[in-house]
This record gives structure tokens, sequence and C-alpha cells, in this order.
């Protein structure tokens, strides 16, 4: 046996996963409450503990972890244009698995500079303007930016031409300050590569340390990466393949949580008929979005705010005013789980149908019939996804539901809503185990490994 | 190049003509300027937008199908409203529908601020030289 341990600090749990190399399997999974306050190797040692008592005890001959403990990776991006360099600055910020707290565009007004320090992101993102393009608009939002107090990293991926001037007039503030290529050196063209290996670098070095977590470095190989960017990589290598190991073709996963739903499309998303005309920002292959109004325990309320109480009504079965009562339950103990009561359940599925029709409609690509003097266009903005044929639910909400197909199906193609460019026929699988996150981690290193133990985890349902 | 200028281009509204557009594109390129192109089906907003993004130096629409002035109208009033107060602005191709004398054509769109109004027709050079002279380019 060829042990390898995967540790996933929650905000809430310490996950824990132990795979076997040379069986490529999965020998267990436990967890225990996070202590990051105290000592987080408490929960860690928790956790594996469970863990051993199930399996017993074992020797491990590497350990990786990913983090979203105390509140994950927080960043605020800042760029030109909402639809174009902000845009792109918030892709990067969320392919690096970050938590976009706020994205700002033009130039930073006094106001919104106090708010970012009120923010107190763990990393800034600024960028503005292609190369050659504009300038002034990064240059005055550097200077702003100098002036909040916050000693905060922030990395600079905006117009190159004045890319050094940027970088002293934030450096004049303490503040450290990374340079890498624009997130989009040409008009419409999308770079976030650079942009999301620095941000990754810096929370490798930095963030974790500030976060109290370096007492783990010692004990473990490392913690890789925030944990929404392990659960792409997973995606990312299933879909892809690596190696003899084939991929499983374009997917989406579907991540629903209590304080967000998280939807990865690993998908060209190029249009499915001839004769459209694509619009917009290019999409990247591997797109991550974030719904943080749409979670099942501490986003409940705000869940039935932007989706309406009819709807979760209609999913659950039950009456607006027994809705209502169970979310303000939800949201004074977030910790109750469903197990115990009949209502709860019902409550739950019809907030995670909600969470996830909301979340796939909000991720996918649309299309838009324009009358013309020639006849019929299409415009299309976003990933057409129709051709998608395989859809991943994971998270507690998903994977402890009684009826996963039911919550899954609000992701396909609706015939009522033909602008939305969801999947139209696809198998269901489902992340029984919880594993995609240490897939994700374990793919770090043996990416066939954990391409194949996913193919054998992941439940069709 | 010291300064190469930048042009954003495209054929402004419900209008899908692709040929031509592409054409103008290289033939801007190989008179040495750096060319956004939109492509079709273009809004006022778009060109907007990434004017200010790549800090363009004029703003080209083409229109082939007829509906140029209900599609051009307003332009220059929203490029002001974005703070692209000066940014020239160049229109051609097909206006309007109709046998209007070209004079009149001219003389509407320029009263709504655009500087330079083409008839169909109009070889590149000949907006190429209009460019250079505008925007202060040798050669």
């Amino acid at each position: 046996m060829q042990a390898v341990l995967l540790i996933d600090f929650g905000s809430t749990y310490t996950k824990v996963t132990a795979v076997d190399l040379n069986s490529e399997s999965i020998l267990g999974t436990a967890k225990a409450f996070t202590t990051v306050t105290t000592d987080i190797n408490e929960g860690l040692k928790n956790a594996v503990e469970v863990l051993h008592s199930q399996i017993g005890g074992t020797d491990y001959t590497a350990k990786f972890a990913c983090s979203s403990a105390a509140g994950g990776l927080k960043m605020v991006a800042v760029g030109l244009v909402p639809d174009l360099t902000a845009e792109a600055a918030k892709r990067a910020a969320l392919s690096a698995g970050a938590r976009v707290m706020k994205v700002y565009s033009y130039e930073l007004s006094t106001k919104e500079v106090e708010e970012i320090h009120k923010l107190k992101p763990d990393i800034l993102l600024l960028t503005g303007g292609t190369d050659g393009g504009n300038k002034n608009v990064i240059l005055h939002n550097a200077k702003m930016l100098s002036q909040i107090e916050g000693n905060f990293p922030v990395v600079v991926a905006g117009n190159k031409s004045v890319a050094e001037q940027v970088g002293d007039l934030l450096k004049q503030s303490d503040k450290e300050v990374r340079i890498c290529e624009n997130v989009m050196p040409e008009f419409n063209v999308l770079n976030i590569e650079p942009a999301r290996a620095a941000i990754r670098e810096i929370f490798l070095r930095r963030i974790i340390q500030a976060k109290g977590l370096t007492k783990v470095q010692s004990l473990i190989d490392g913690i890789l990466m925030p944990t929404p960017s392990a659960v792409l990589n997973a995606a990312h290598r299933l879909a892809a393949g690596c190696g003899n190991e084939k991929g499983i073709g374009e997917l989406m996963v579907i991540d629903v949580g209590g304080a967000t739903t998280d939807v990865h499309s690993i998908a060209g998303g190029e249009p499915a008929r001839a004769g459209v005309i694509v619009k917009g920002l290019p999409e990247p292959f591997a797109k991550r979005t974030v719904e943080g109004d749409l979670g099942v325990r501490y986003s409940a309320s705000a869940l039935i705010e932007a989706a309406g109480i009819e709807l979760v009504g209609k999913r659950s079965g039950l009456p607006a005013e027994e809705i209502m009562r169970y979310v303000n339950k939800i949201s004074e103990q977030p910790e109750i789980l469903p197990e115990q009561d009949e209502k709860l359940s019902l409550v739950d599925y019809g907030l995670t149908s909600v969470a996830v029709k909301f979340a796939v409609e909000r991720h996918a690509g649309k299309i838009e019939t324009s009358y013309t003097p020639f006849g019929v266009t299409y415009l299309q903005t976003g990933k057409d996804l129709t051709g998608i044929k395989k859809i991943i639910g994971t998270g507690g909400p998903v994977i402890n539901s009684k009826n996963p197909t039911g919550i899954l199906k609000e992701a396909m193609f609706e015939s009522t809503h033909p602008s939305i460019l969801k999947p139209q026929s696809a198998e269901f699988l489902i992340d029984k185990k919880y594993i995609l996150a240490a897939m994700g981690l374990l793919s770090e290193n043996y990416p066939e490994v954990a391409i194949r133990i996913m193919k054998k985890e992941l439940q069709v349902l | 190049m010291m300064s190469q200028k930048t042009l954003v281009m495209g054929v402004i509204g419900a209008d899908v003509h692709a040929i031509g557009n592409k054409i103008l594109e290289y033939a801007f390129k190989q008179a040495g300027f750096k060319v956004v192109n939109l492509g079709v089906m273009v809004s006022q907003e778009e060109y907007i937008k990434a004017a200010i993004e790549t800090a363009a130096d004029a703003i080209l629409v083409s229109s082939l199908y007829g509906h140029g002035e209900m599609d051009c109208r307003g332009l220059r009033e929203k490029c002001d409203e974005a703070g692209l107060e000066n940014i020239p602005l160049y229109v051609g191709g097909n206006l309007v529908v109709g046998k209007t004398p070209f004079e009149e054509v001219e003389k509407k769109f320029k009263e709504m601020g655009f500087q330079r109004v083409y008839p169909p027709g109009t070889p590149p050079e000949v907006t190429i030289a209009d460019l250079k002279k505008d925007l202060g380019v040798d050669g």
C-alpha cells in the first residue's frame, strides 16, 4: 500500500480523504470541525482520528491540502470597462479559486476606496486598459489605492505601457506588488493564466501564513491551493484526461453549499449551430462562476429574495409561511441538518433545486434572436452548453438529498426558456463520497490515478 | 513604430455585411494602424466601450443596409457622455435608402457629429489619407 492523505480545511469542517495509490482506491473519508481560531492542527488531528478508527492507522507517503478556512481567499478586482477588463479581472480571480467580494470599474472614487479598505481583501487584482490602450484610469486607481493603509498585496495585470509606474505608485504605500501580463493584452483577448498563477503564488506564500495555517505546513507537504481551485482542477482533469488516461469529455460540476453555489463548466462553448454571431468576451474553457446569493444555509434568505418564495414553494410543495419559518430557523442555526426533520428536508430540496436552476442559468450563455433586413440572425453571449453530456453534482445539499436527480434536472435546457443555452441531454453523476476537491489535489502529482479514481467513484444516477 | 494610432471599426446595427469589413480591416492594418475590429452587428455601446479600453484615436462606422441614419443617431452624444469628447467619428457605406443626393447625406451625418462621411464605393486609400491627416500621422 502507498497511502496519500488529502486534506480540505473548510470554513466549517476539515475533511480528510485517504487514497491508496497502488490499488487506486479511496481508503476512507472523515471530517471534524475546523479549529482555525486555536490551532488548526487540532481539527486535522480529530479528523484523522475518525478516519483511522475506520481504516486503521496508516503511514502516508505524502499529505496535500487545500483550504477555504478563515473566509477563503477574499479578493477585490478593479478594471476599466465593466464588461471588458473588469470582467476579465473577475474571471482571473474566480479561476484562482478566490471569493470575489466586489468588482470595481472606471476611476475609483474616494468612497469606493474607503469601501475597499473596509472589505480588507487578501489580494487585490488591478487591471485596466489593453496593452498600449488606456493609461489614465489604472494610474488614477493606483494612486487612489496607495492611499489605503492596509498592506494587502496587489497583482497588477493591466496596460503594460504603465505597469511599472503603477507598481511604483503602489509600493509607496508599502504594498507588495506583483506585476504580470495583462488580463486583456488586446481588445477582447482574454489572458487570465498569468494573473491566476500570481494570485496562487501569493496565496501559498502569504495568505496561508496570515490565516494561521502555517502551523500545519510542517506536518504536510503543502497547502497547494484554495479549495474551489482544487475542484476546478479535478473537473478539468476529468474532462480532458491526462497521458494515457482518457477524459470523459465536456462536463459541468455543480457545487451547492451553505453560503454559495459554484458552477464549473469544462467546455469550449462555441455555437452549436451555424450562422450564430458571438458577442462579448471570449470564454475560458474551464470556467467557474460563484453565486454568493444562492446558498441553502447562510445565504438562504438571499436565495429567497433572488428567486422568489413562490418557486421555492412550488419545488418543495410547502406553503410560503412554512418555508419562511424554516428559512428564519436556518439563519439562526445554520448547522441544522434535515435528517431529523422531514419538512426541513423538503425545504432543503426546494432551496437546492432553485439554487441549481438560477446558478446554471447565470453560468450558461444566452442566445438572442435578431430580425434583420436579411432575415433572422442569432447573437450569442457566453458559453453554449447545450452539447454537454455529463453533469456532476457535489456539495452536501445535493449529495445528501433523497432526490439528487430532481435537483440536477434543474440544470437542463428548458423549452420554455430557449434563449438560455443549458445542456439538452446529459447524464447525471454524483460525488457521493465528496472527493472532488481531494482529487483536484491528488491530480497535481498523480493526475492519471486521480482520473481513474473519479471514474470509479462518481456514481451515475 | 513610436505611436501607432488605434482605430475601432465595425458594421453598425442589425447589419451583417462581413466582407467589406474584413477588407477594410486589412487595408487599415497594412497602412500601419492598430485595428480593433468589432465585426458585424455592432451596437453604439460596443464602439464606445472598445474605444475607452484601447484608448482609440478614431471610431469608424460602416453601414451597408440603408438604416445608417437611425443606427448612428446619438453616437456622438454618447461618446461625449462617456468621456470621448474629441474622438473623430467616420462613417461610410450605403447610409440611406433610395436616391438621396450624397451632399444631403453628408450634411445630415456631419450634423450628427461625424467628421468624415463617405459614399458607397470609396476606395480605402481615401479614408487612410484622411485618417493620416486628421490624426497627424506622417507619410
